[in-house]
């Protein structure tokens, strides 16, 4: 089954040689909050920016709704609704303006109603008639997220969209996402927040060095996030787990001579004595160990920093 | 057919020209006003009729195309250097809108509003002097034709212009001296027969020519030659605008 975006190995090339994008897959889900977490220049922007027509493609296919963005570019355009990053506004114009121009451009006939309750959810009726340059930036926000809006789209990508944002603002800003959901928009968002992701998004994908590294449940996640993680110096590399230890939960790191135990911290560590009693009656050795608590920023760490 | 975008980008358009519409006529009608006390009635006093036309009346097609083409290259230059140059950009490239829809929308508002100020000033020349239109059809058929394809001239620029000054350089380095070169205040036939030659190359003097024929059914160039040198232009500039969405050139990465 194809998803509501659907992304199959598009990669991207700028013209100064820099490669932006390299070979991404990506499912989102109809419906469904989905964070793109990454460091900065991971490609994040590249790849929204491909999918809604800014930026274009040197190779792979995506598809919105079905429809390819190159080949059917008018019916995948208009489903998606874009906030870009940076608050880029027609100064001079008055909120309604720009608003009524944005319906417009996306092939939406007016529909006053529909614009008014935007407004209202974003705070903005009482600053429908005012210019944008007198607007804060937190509201010149707000009016990019109605502009995206304005045209009812069935995607809806959110850039960044609580950098440099006030805490009533992000408050807001998650509310509407969650009411957006519920209307059966999907809502796909970068951000550098960590705990924005885990709060809100039902899936998360980490992107480094142009690469997926990562796409994951939240609530999977937050099972790995909840535990700690014994690594042990092996004497002798492993090449494969024995058997007798085969039903605990260890994987093997840096080419076997490492060996990672992930249990539930709630125990208090209760686990540990057991665990090594069973790895001296399996016959294996160790030179050293460490424990530590596992975290999403540490996960995300480590797979942004190991991936070139 | 996206007609909606078109309607909105053309609205958008003129709605930001209505706001400032003091500045976006008055300076015309003050500036063609200052050359009718100044060439028309001052120093066209002391000058000869030109093929039977006096010299103030005969100056009325060379400055309202003076104006056609500064204000059509300006309107547009600086219709789509705008949202380019704030960013709002996105919006327009992530929108099912084609390149000729995009077009019709910016380059059909620019137009119209150099339209508008062209017949402004020749409102405001009828004050001064009580010239005829022989053909009042081919008038309006070359006003339009004229407005459109300087519009996308100037839409051209825009998409080109880094900064702006670039915006300016274009229409004070070529657009004004083409223009006065052009034949708007004098015939071709009073230079001396080298720069008649030289002077040829200038799209300018085709344009003015058709459009003084189209007041006193005298010209310098065929009327043929005239529209055809336009259309041409207007060929040219479609093709430049329909490259540039292509590529994306200047417009995407």
């Amino acid at each position: 089954m194809t998803g509501i975006v659907s992304v199959e190995g598009l990669t991207k090339t700028y013209a100064s040689g820099f490669q932006a994008l390299k070979s991404v897959d990506l499912e989102i889900r109809a419906g469904e909050i989905f964070a793109l977490l990454g460091p900065n220049g991971a490609g994040k922007t590249t790849l929204i920016n491909i999918v809604c027509g800014l930026t274009r493609p040197s190779g792979g296919r995506v598809s919105v709704g079905g429809h390819d963005i190159v080949r059917d570019w008018r019916a995948a355009r208009t489903l998606i609704g874009l906030v870009p990053q940076e608050l880029s506004t027609d100064a001079f114009e008055s909120v309604r303006a720009t608003v009524t121009f944005s319906r417009g451009l996306f092939d939406k006939p007016k529909d006053p109603a529909y614009l008014e309750k935007v407004l209202r959810d974003l705070s903005l009726w009482d600053k429908k008639e005012a210019t944008i340059m007198s607007l804060s930036g937190g509201m010149k926000r707000r009016v990019l997220i109605a502009k995206a809006l304005s045209h009812e789209p069935r995607v809806l990508f959110l850039d960044e969209p609580t950098a440099g944002v006030d805490v009533e603002l992000r408050r807001d800003m998650w509310q509407m996402v969650r009411t957006l959901r519920s209307g059966g928009v999907t809502v796909i968002l970068t951000t550098h927040y960590i705990e924005e992701a885990e709060d809100m998004a039902d899936r998360v994908g980490v992107i480094s060095g142009g690469k997926l590294v990562l796409v994951e449940d939240k609530t999977t996640l937050m099972q790995t996030l909840g535990k700690k993680q014994l690594t042990l110096r092996l004497a002798q590399p492993l090449a494969t787990i024995p058997e007798t230890l085969a039903d605990l939960p260890l994987t093997l790191g840096a080419d076997g001579s490492e060996l990672i135990y992930i249990f539930d911290s709630k125990g208090g560590g209760a686990e540990i004595a057991p665990f090594l009693r069973r790895l001296e009656e399996a016959g294996v050795g160790y030179t050293d160990l460490a424990t530590r608590e596992s975290s999403l920023e540490d996960i995300f760490v480590s797979l942004v920093s190991t991936r070139p | 057919m996206n007609l909606l975008a078109v309607r909105a980008i053309y609205l958008f358009e003129l709605s930001r020209w209505f706001r400032t519409l003091t500045q976006s006529l008055l300076s015309p009608v003050i500036a063609t006003s200052l050359y009718f006390v100044v060439f028309g009635s001052a120093i066209g006093s002391r000058m000869t009729a030109i093929d039977g036309v006096s010299y103030a009346a005969f100056i009325v097609p060379g400055l309202t195309m003076l104006s056609l083409l500064t204000e059509s290259v300006a309107n547009a230059s600086f219709g789509i250097h705008m949202p380019k140059w704030s960013g709002t950009i996105y919006e327009l490239l992530s929108a099912p809108v084609s390149w000729a829809e995009a077009v019709a929308g910016y380059v059909g508002a620019a137009a119209t509003k150099s339209m508008l100020v062209g017949l402004v000033i020749l409102a405001t020349a009828r004050i001064f002097v009580p010239y005829h239109i022989a053909h009042p059809l081919w008038m309006a058929g070359f006003l339009a034709l004229t407005a459109v394809t300087f519009s996308l001239f100037g839409f051209i620029i825009g998409v080109w212009a880094e900064g702006w000054e670039r915006l300016q350089i274009v229409p004070a380095l070529i657009i004004t001296p083409l223009t006065f070169l052009g034949g708007s205040f004098y015939s071709i036939a009073m230079l001396p027969p080298l720069w008649r030659k030289v002077t040829l190359f200038n799209p300018v003097v085709y344009l003015v020519s058709g459009f003084r024929w189209s007041f006193y059914g005298v010209s310098d160039v065929g009327v043929g030659l005239s529209l055809g040198m336009t259309a041409g232009f207007l060929a040219l500039c479609l093709m430049a605008v329909w490259w540039i969405f292509k590529t994306g050139y200047k417009l995407k990465t």
